[in-house]
């Protein structure tokens, strides 16, 4: 059998799992496998539906009193137990912070191999795999070997796709924890101030890069933003410099947006960078070099210094307001 | 407080990355390197909790004898100690392989450390997994992808963001941490400090190459979109056009 390993936070849903689970119900169907999942806690029971729809035929459900909140090896330990009983060809976890943490847990304990962020799966006696490097900007063609293939699944890789229904049993467990498994845990959490729009979901997004020149100059960023109820974001190389905290950085080691269009403004569009703003549906650049790569990534373009650009668009935004 | 801290060096990719003919690598002859961001970070933040609270920072790397650059980088900003395990050949170490030989090389060291740091995971190949492998195998608990951290009385309080927060772990050292970049604002290496690290000794071995059961057989680019570019105009005469997009999309309040 194949096995997912779904992602949830105290019984709210990864969504992430439900495309991991279409890839594995592809690779189970393809070789007339069963498809099994792993939930675990008390509150994720009433995701058993979700796996269901999916194609789901058992789910195996960990309960515990100390799995009520989130804690790597505990869930790992889980897993394990499900796949020392059910003895699986593979056991799949979404490309998430989780599903990548617990999978390596069981990785490191079962003395395994694992890749991460899968994108394309060929099942055989060694699993040929595409997975990403570079936050998805490379991609490399590998070999995964192992008595039990343990793989998480690219975000956005396969569409999530329901199968057509059937039945699904629900098998409880309780995992034996040890105190080592829950030496690591969520001992308390801190809610984010909510007067910002985040930059992660703003349907506007408006990003500086070096060529903003300094601090001071994204006061016309930020006042078009606020013109329409946007975010400002910007790259690696202002944090770098100083100009604007972490928080604001769009990429692969910063934050992932996803607006109706981007204004990237005096960016040159590095790899790092342009893997932050995959999930914009449209890109607009401003930029003085129309030979920056930015511009090829772009659906529409200016030519000219975002400096006077900027505050021409918010004088014209003004203006058709009134 | 005793640190030891894991970087990789990575190529300092640009708005493209061109692959070698036999597509085994990244074709860097024209491209500079670097800390992969979240390792940078995590010697940053060694480095500053050995300015508070006393002790050494020993920073390891495996790879080429071209990696001493990323080491001497970290000796440029306060780092005591540098290893370097050496890899002689083009052969990819696989995750499993690299935390093998960590783990080695920090048993070498026979003393014991309080703290190791991670990148949460390496730039160029992604793995998310080193870390945690080297933890099991020296029995450490591990939080992972950490953008703040508090050091009192030998316990550890590490956060983690997540969607509308932060999680907060708690743990007694010692103990690993991957780290994300955020957790701080790297230093640049001083030019003086530049200078005086090119005399300092950097520790070396050789690791034997393991297979771990994850290989790599080729690189690939994603298919390419091909551009699709509108140019609106130039300088501040585009203002008009750069509306009517934004009313065409409906982003206009």
């Amino acid at each position: 059998m194949i096995i997912g390993l779904i992602d949830h936070d105290r019984g709210k849903l990864n969504e992430l799992s439900l495309q991991m689970l279409t890839l594995a119900r592809q690779l189970a169907g393809q070789q007339n496998l069963p498809l099994h999942a792993i939930l675990i806690g008390a509150e994720a029971r009433p995701l058993v539906e979700r796996a269901q729809a999916l194609g789901v035929s058992t789910v195996h459900l960990a309960q515990h009193a100390s799995l009520s909140e989130y804690a790597p090896g505990a869930w790992a330990q889980s897993v394990i137990e499900v796949l020392k009983a059910a003895n699986p060809q593979a056991v799949l976890a979404p490309g998430t912070e989780r599903g990548n943490e617990v999978l390596a847990h069981v990785a490191a304990r079962m003395n395994l191999p694992m890749a991460a962020n899968c994108t394309e799966v060929q099942p055989g006696q060694s699993y040929q795999l595409t997975r990403m490097r570079w936050g998805g900007s490379l991609l490399e063609e590998s070999r995964l070997t192992g008595a039990v293939k343990l793989l998480t699944v690219a975000p956005h890789a396969v569409a999530t796709e329901e199968a057509p229904a059937g039945e699904c049993v629900v098998k409880e467990f309780t995992p034996a924890l040890a105190e080592k498994d829950l030496r690591v845990r969520v001992t308390a959490r801190v809610e984010s101030s909510r007067d910002k729009i985040s930059l992660a979901e703003a349907r506007f997004v408006v990003g500086g890069g070096r060529g903003v020149g300094s601090a001071e100059n994204f006061k016309s960023l930020e006042e078009l933003a606020e013109l329409l109820g946007g975010a400002v974001g910007c790259s690696r190389a202002v944090t770098s410099l100083g100009w604007r905290p972490h928080a604001d950085q769009i990429g692969q080691t910063g934050t992932r947006i996803a607006p109706e269009i981007y204004f990237a403004c005096g960016v040159s569009g590095a790899i790092q960078h342009m893997v932050g703003c995959k999930g914009a549906k449209r890109i607009l650049a401003i930029n003085t070099d129309p030979e920056a790569s930015i511009i090829a990534n772009a659906d529409y373009a200016v030519i000219g210094d975002l400096n006077e650009v900027v505050p021409a668009i918010v004088a014209e935004i003004k203006k058709a307001k009134k | 407080m005793n640190t030891f801290v894991c970087i990789k060096r990575v190529p300092a990719t640009g708005g493209k990355i061109p692959l070698t003919a036999d597509e085994q690598e990244i074709d860097t002859r024209y491209l500079g390197f670097a800390i992969s961001p979240h390792e940078e970070c995590a010697v940053e933040e060694a480095v500053r909790l050995m300015e508070a609270h006393g002790g050494t920072v020993t920073v390891l790397t495996l790879g080429p004898d071209a990696a001493t650059e990323q080491l001497r980088d970290t000796i440029a900003i306060g780092v005591q100690n540098a290893i370097l395990l050496e890899t002689t050949d083009h052969r990819e170490w696989d995750p499993t392989a690299t935390a093998n030989a960590i783990v080695e090389a920090v048993r070498a060291e026979g003393k014991p450390f309080d703290i190791l740091f991670f990148g949460n995971e390496a730039a160029d190949t992604g793995d998310y997994q080193v870390g945690i492998r080297v933890a099991y195998a020296l029995d450490l608990p591990c939080v992972t992808g950490i953008k703040a951290l508090e050091i009192k009385d030998g316990q550890a309080i590490a956060k983690r963001e997540a969607p509308g927060g932060w999680e907060v772990f708690e743990v007694t050292l010692p103990a690993v941490f991957t780290v994300k970049e955020g957790i701080n604002l790297p230093r640049y290496p001083p030019v003086l400090g530049r200078m005086q690290a090119k005399k300092k000794p950097i520790k070396r071995s050789a690791p034997q190459w393991s297979n771990g059961g994850l290989e790599k057989v080729r690189l690939k680019l994603p298919p390419a979109q091909g551009s699709k570019v509108e140019i609106l105009g130039k300088g501040k005469e585009a203002a008009s056009k750069v509306v009517e997009v934004l009313q065409k999309l409906g982003v206009m309040p």
